[in-house]
């Protein structure tokens, strides 16, 4: 592929990611009125990370269905989430992520903002990248699973005391709304993360309150959580997809091999080294391509001055990288760097 | 060739589950909570 015929589907990956965002969250009622969708359609799972609680959403979050299903009465495994989620990973990976996650356009809205130094290279980061994997099994997974109330339902672990998402795009409405028409907050809240035992015994779901939300010490953790979220993703490019998210740690694990997919071909390759210096995810797109980090931007393939990266569905036009003359290109650019 | 053979076997087993989940009534499930107000997920309850 020649430079300068980038793909459309990259090109314009923004407006996808709007346009996404906006028709699976599109039910205006609900931001008007403080209310949420309760139609038929929120049956089907979202493919990327979107509250449910949501005024605007007219689609379930599959992690918070994943909790819902695994922490039930009557399942303890959810064939028809972890099929959901199986079938979009497979198909695309984590252009999930990169394409149709609307909490991944507010993460990279934010790091357009700009900030004297981004941070996305630090000591410590690749390991701190499996914290997902450790909220995916323990909190959507193996607590909801284990601890039931006397109902036999188990609390969302991980939108309870973690998700951000959650925060932004059904807390703060919500709780906003519910002030804008009249009603009142009680300050000091019913419940904090020490009340954590009396949510088990009540059940975690309530219709919409005409009397107004009363907000605690786990709103305002949950509100901390979601200001260190959105201060850091200023400063380091998509914090949240890196380190917390357990639907980037599922579709990552598929990433290897999604149809959907960075395409290389190595006889193109220079060497140069620009596609890892505009990884914003902090890798190296010719020896780590398709790895399970890449959100499928396209910013390696928009820089490529040969054509050598292209991403698309299936294999495409692929020539074995010369990994010796790769590695060599990249000791010279690293003791370049030294010498400067 | 391996690649694709898992890609077609990964498509094969997501949709099978998907129908197995619809069967079993884990869609009743997904609808009932996701109707509501999630108290946990805005970080009241």
């Amino acid at each position: 592929m020649d430079k300068g015929t980038v793909r459309k589907h990259i090109k314009y990956r923004y407006i996808i990611q709007l346009f996404f965002a906006a028709v699976t969250n599109s039910y205006v009622t609900g931001f008007a009125a403080g209310k949420i969708y309760q139609g038929n359609l929120k049956l089907l799972c979202h493919p990327g990370l979107n509250c449910y609680s949501c005024p605007g959403a007219v689609l379930s979050c599959p992690i918070g269905a994943l909790q819902a299903v695994i922490g039930s009465r009557a399942f303890s495994f959810s064939a028809y989430v972890f099929g959901t989620i199986l079938v979009f990973g497979a198909l695309m990976g984590r252009a999930v992520c990169g394409f149709l996650c609307p909490f991944g356009l507010i993460q990279e809205g934010l790091y357009k903002i700009p900030f004297p130094k981004k941070i996305n290279r630090f000591r410590g980061d690749r390991p701190l990248r499996r914290l997902k994997y450790v909220m995916l099994l323990l909190l959507v997974v193996i607590l909801p699973m284990t601890i039931n109330n006397a109902a036999g339902n188990a609390t969302p672990y991980f939108c309870k005391l973690v998700c951000p998402a959650g925060t932004l795009e059904g807390g703060v409405p919500l709780v906003l709304l519910s002030r804008s028409g009249g009603t009142a907050l009680s300050a000091g809240g019913f419940e904090g993360l020490s009340g954590l035992s009396e949510s088990i015994v009540r059940p975690g779901v309530i219709n919409v309150p005409t009397t107004g939300y009363q907000i605690g010490l786990l709103f305002w953790w949950k509100f901390s959580i979601l200001a260190a979220v959105i201060l850091l993703s200023i400063i380091n490019y998509r914090p949240f997809c890196k380190y917390l998210c357990p639907l980037g740690a599922l579709y990552g694990m598929l990433n290897p091999v999604a149809l959907y997919r960075l395409r290389l071909d190595g006889d193109a390759c220079i060497h140069c080294g620009k596609c890892s210096k505009a990884c914003k995810m902090a890798l190296d797109p010719v020896r780590e391509t398709n790895h399970s980090e890449c959100v499928r931007c396209g910013d390696c393939v928009k820089v490529c001055p040969t054509g050598a990266l292209d991403m698309g569905f299936g294999d495409g036009k692929l020539t074995k990288l010369n990994e010796t003359r790769h590695h060599n290109a990249a000791t010279a650019r690293a003791g370049g760097k030294e010498r400067q | 060739m391996l690649r694709k053979r898992a890609w077609a076997g990964l498509m094969v087993i997501g949709a099978a589950l998907v129908i197995v989940g619809v069967a079993r009534g884990e869609t009743v499930v997904v609808l009932q909570k996701a109707i509501r107000i999630c108290l946990e997920c805005i970080g009241i309850g």
